[in-house]
């Protein structure tokens, strides 16, 4: 591994109106990169999902998005409640999500599914009480 | 379609991006659930929601979408106007409600194909 360039994030938790700011971020900072947008669709994606689970589950955390010369990695860390059973947090559908974040438009159990989908691979450490730590990787050779 | 045609489709008030409006979009979607428009769209364009919040311009730019249009007269915040304008979007408002200003659209052609569960 050469090069690798490394964008760091504070995720605030306090606020919903902010969420997602570090993602716009680092689309921007992929596309002056000159990365296919393909690839910076996926990635920004990914990253806007698990910011917003840090923010309306975790309270907030940090975001890494390392860029290195074969894939691009994202790496989240929160310190929230965690999550109990990951498997079923992973299936399409499963949310515990209250109603006013419904009514602000999420809270539908998609966004891990969603985050799996659109990376290579993606990996989830959680202890109940602790927090939750998620590695995703999006290749870069075709 | 053109984004100007929509306007006029839809009786809609142009709030920014008035320099975009002679752009072509070819297909849209309709959501209130950011999540399902995350989860579900992949090359739509067009936005129209009834949903209002920052996180709707997000998802929007997220998604490379070029245009949200926002149905029952809702109004942008001037938080989410200043964002869509950071992000190049075009922001169009209109009276209609959702299923009709979607049907319009539909109607005169403007398609919500493309929309894949699972492939990517
Ligand atoms: N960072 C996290 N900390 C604690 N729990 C989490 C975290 N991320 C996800 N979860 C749990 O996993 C569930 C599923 O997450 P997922 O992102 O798939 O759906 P959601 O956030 O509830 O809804 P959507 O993403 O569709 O808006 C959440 O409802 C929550 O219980
Ligand atoms: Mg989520």
């Amino acid at each position: 591994m050469s090069d690798v360039l490394t964008f760091r994030f504070d995720v605030d938790g306090e606020n919903f109106t902010s969420a997602g700011q570090a993602s716009v971020q680092i689309k921007k900072n992929l596309r002056q990169l000159g990365l296919p947008p393909e690839i910076i669709r996926r990635v920004s994606i990914a990253m806007y999902e698990g910011e917003i689970n840090m923010v309306i589950h975790a309270g907030g955390g940090n975001a890494e998005v390392r860029v290195a010369e074969d894939f691009i990695e994202i790496e989240l860390v929160d310190h929230g409640p965690g999550i109990a059973d990951i498997e079923q947090a992973m299936q399409a559908g499963f949310s515990t999500a209250p109603d006013n974040i419904r009514s602000l438009g999420f809270g539908a159990g998609m966004g891990l599914p969603n985050m799996k989908r659109y990376t290579d691979s993606m990996d989830i450490q959680s202890k109940v009480g602790d927090g939750t730590r998620i590695v995703m990787r999006v290749d870069l050779t075709a | 379609m053109k984004i100007c045609t929509i306007q006029e489709l839809l009786s809609a008030r142009v709030i920014v991006g008035e320099e975009r409006l002679g752009d072509h979009v070819y297909s849209a979607c309709g959501s209130d659930m950011m999540s399902d428009v995350l989860a579900y769209v992949k090359d739509q364009a067009v936005l129209l929601t009834g949903l209002v919040n920052p996180q709707v311009i997000r998802t929007a730019e997220m998604m490379d979408m070029i245009c949200i249009v926002f149905v029952r007269s809702k109004e942008p915040t001037p938080e989410m106007i200043r964002l869509a304008e950071e992000s190049g979007l075009v922001l169009l408002a209109t009276d209609k409600r959702l299923y009709e200003a979607c049907g319009i659209l539909y109607s005169n052609g403007l398609v919500g194909n493309k929309v894949k569960r699972a492939a990517l």
